[in-house]
């Protein structure tokens, strides 16, 4: 188990701390025994698994065996279409034992998979006040996650580029303002496929990322996987201790200003 | 969109790196959007009584066969058998017959496939939106409905008689169900019916247009190949392995995110070689007589279809984790939102 007492700079959601910023979504895997192996190199204390997905009849087709007990488990509502929807997932898991963390994905369009703000908004409304801690999967988009801060969203999570695209940090510009605007965590989450975008994502002030196609469809999954859990730490060493691009404040001449002082 | 002409430029170019190329890119975009899980589904036959006239159907109206339909003791037997073999997606089949097999019968049916399964799909006779809404209000996840060739012509050269001599009808049937609110559809051609160019053209094209209206629903195309009925053979227009694949992988780089499905039509050679390259459903240990899982008896009779690859759920399940593929026995959750 993770040092919850004697680590600098934990990740603070809902108040639970933790020492890693890699989330790991666990579906795409070539087996289960890959996975385990994956979570483990890769040291993630938060994995999101589909409630869709859990085999609850068999057990060694049960992927909640093979995760391990210290990771938090974030239930997503994958296969949702709507609010009513994900609120009902949301109700089973927790009534599964699956805990009360999740992630909130409402998707209305099988084409490009693209999450629809509005319907999770709604559901994170309505979650949130029942004692869930919503952790909303959005396209980035300031006035949304004001709006879902208000919700009592515990994090907003905006795509980087399309999910399973590996395009990176597509939206890049959209999740500087929620970064700069926005005091909840920012989970940068869809499209990262690289571990060069995360550190890119983790540099540029995102408080955590979520990896899973491109740790799960990689050559070699586990190496991959620790890949990216040490891009995650390198990118968030660098935006805490790089220096930034501060500007020279102090010019040596006022071109523009100057004026003001020359002697008549 | 692509043009008919490049369709039939790629189905015609014979050039093996070619073909290895667009294995390739396949392969490469499969593992992308679905990673290395196959969902695992099998078909349960509920009746053969059928008043249509498909000439190249086992169970069509003008065959003297025996006609069955499951009794609801009988469906329950069935599919606690499909269920103990760890089959979650079940898809329901039944000819098409509007008379044995009417809406209160099929709802039945679905009402005991809920205690046994959290997905269900029907391959049954097309319906107005209502009958769908129904359904829906039932139990029921998907709708299978093929047009089985685009060629106006040529259907009604071999749909001859009963409702599905009506080609407009048959082709806004998932539109109805798109707009009941069904969760998935899946749209196919009989490969072999009619020219396989011109089909695939007009499937793309009619994929494309439900994509547009109906974003929410998630689509599943399937590719099946006119197989023979009792050694007689049908085919007008034989399409080849290489042909096949090569509309496998054409569909994937066409489509990265629709699922396709594989039959037990096919066998169990090319359903092996074919993992990964596009395919992710597949049926095991499929039956195509009326019932066939615990009511062996009933075999003795007319299956709508030659069966290829035989093997078990048991066998297919290792052979995925030998390959490294994850099988995937449940992919849904039934949720009651109503």
């Amino acid at each position: 188990m993770a040092n919850k007492k004697n680590f600098s700079d934990p990740l603070i959601i809902a108040g639970k701390k933790f020492k890693s910023r890699f989330l790991l979504g666990t579906g795409k895997f070539p087996s289960k025994e890959i996975l385990k192996q994956s979570l483990k190199e890769s040291q993630t204390e938060i994995v999101t698994v589909a409630l869709r997905r859990i085999d609850i009849k068999r057990h060694e087709e049960n992927i909640l065996q093979y995760i391990p007990k210290h990771i938090t488990l974030l239930v997503n509502t994958s296969g949702a279409r709507n609010a009513k929807e994900a609120v009902r997932i949301a109700h089973l898991a927790r009534e599964s034992g699956y805990g009360n963390w999740i992630k909130i994905e409402v998707i209305n369009d099988s084409k490009y998979l693209l999450p629809d703000n509005h319907e999770t908004l709604k559901a994170t409304e309505e979650l949130a006040k029942n004692g869930f801690i919503i952790l909303p999967y959005i396209s980035p988009d300031l006035n949304i996650a004001r709006e879902l801060v208000k919700a009592g969203a515990a994090t907003v999570m905006p795509l980087g580029s399309l999910i399973g695209s590996k395009q990176g940090l597509k939206t890049k510009e959209l999740i500087k303002i929620l970064i700069d605007e926005i005091d909840i965590p920012i989970i940068v989450d869809a499209g990262i496929g690289f571990p060069s975008q995360a550190a890119e994502a983790m540099e540029m002030g995102a408080d955590a990322v979520l990896v899973n196609t491109a740790v799960a469809t990689a050559k070699d999954v586990v190496k991959i996987s620790k890949s990216f859990a040490l891009a995650t730490e390198a990118g968030r060493l660098a935006y805490l201790h790089a220096n930034k691009e501060i500007k020279n404040i102090a010019q040596a001449s006022s071109p523009l200003t100057g004026f003001l002082y020359d002697k008549k | 969109m692509i043009t008919l002409n490049e369709i039939k430029k790629i189905l015609n170019n014979n050039d093996p790196s070619f073909l290895e190329d667009l294995a390739q890119q396949a392969q490469m975009l499969t593992e992308q959007y679905f990673g290395r899980t196959i969902t695992l589904y099998m078909p349960l036959y509920l009746s053969n009584y059928c008043s249509s006239h498909c000439t190249y159907c086992g169970f069509h109206s003008h065959h003297k066969i025996k006609r069955f339909k499951l009794t609801p003791d009988e469906i329950r037997r069935e599919m606690a058998c499909i269920s103990d073999k760890g089959i979650e997606n079940i898809l329901l089949l039944t000819g098409e017959s509007y008379q044995a097999t009417p809406l209160s019968y099929l709802k039945e049916a679905v009402l005991i496939a809920k205690e046994f399964f959290p997905n269900i799909a029907l391959e049954v006779h097309p319906m107005d939106e209502n009958d769908y809404k129904s359904l829906i209000l039932a139990g029921v996840d998907g709708i299978t409905i093929y047009q089985e060739t685009y060629n106006k012509k040529r259907y009604q050269k071999v749909h001859l008689s009963g409702k599905k001599k009506n080609y407009d009808y048959r082709r806004e049937t998932p539109k109805r169900a798109a707009k009941a609110g069904i969760r998935s559809l899946s749209l196919g051609i009989l490969l072999g019916l009619s020219d396989a160019t011109k089909d695939l053209y007009e499937l793309y094209k009619h994929l494309k247009e439900m994509e547009k209206n109906f974003p929410a629903v998630e689509y599943n195309l399937s590719f099946p190949r006119l197989r023979p009925i009792q050694g007689k053979d049908f085919a007008i227009c034989d399409v080849d392995d290489k042909t096949f694949i090569k509309i496998i992988c054409l569909t994937r780089i066409l489509f990265p995110r629709v699922g396709i499905n594989l039959s037990t039509r096919e066998n169990a050679r090319l359903r092996d070689n074919l993992l990964g390259l596009g395919i992710t459903r597949m049926s095991a240990e499929s039956s195509t007589f009326v019932g066939g899982y615990a009511q062996k008896s009933l075999k003795n009779d007319t299956p709508q279809f030659d069966i290829k690859d035989s093997r078990s759920v048991k066998e297919i399940i290792q052979l995925l984790k030998k390959r490294q593929f994850d099988p995937v026995l449940t992919d849904w959750r039934r949720i009651e939102t109503f």
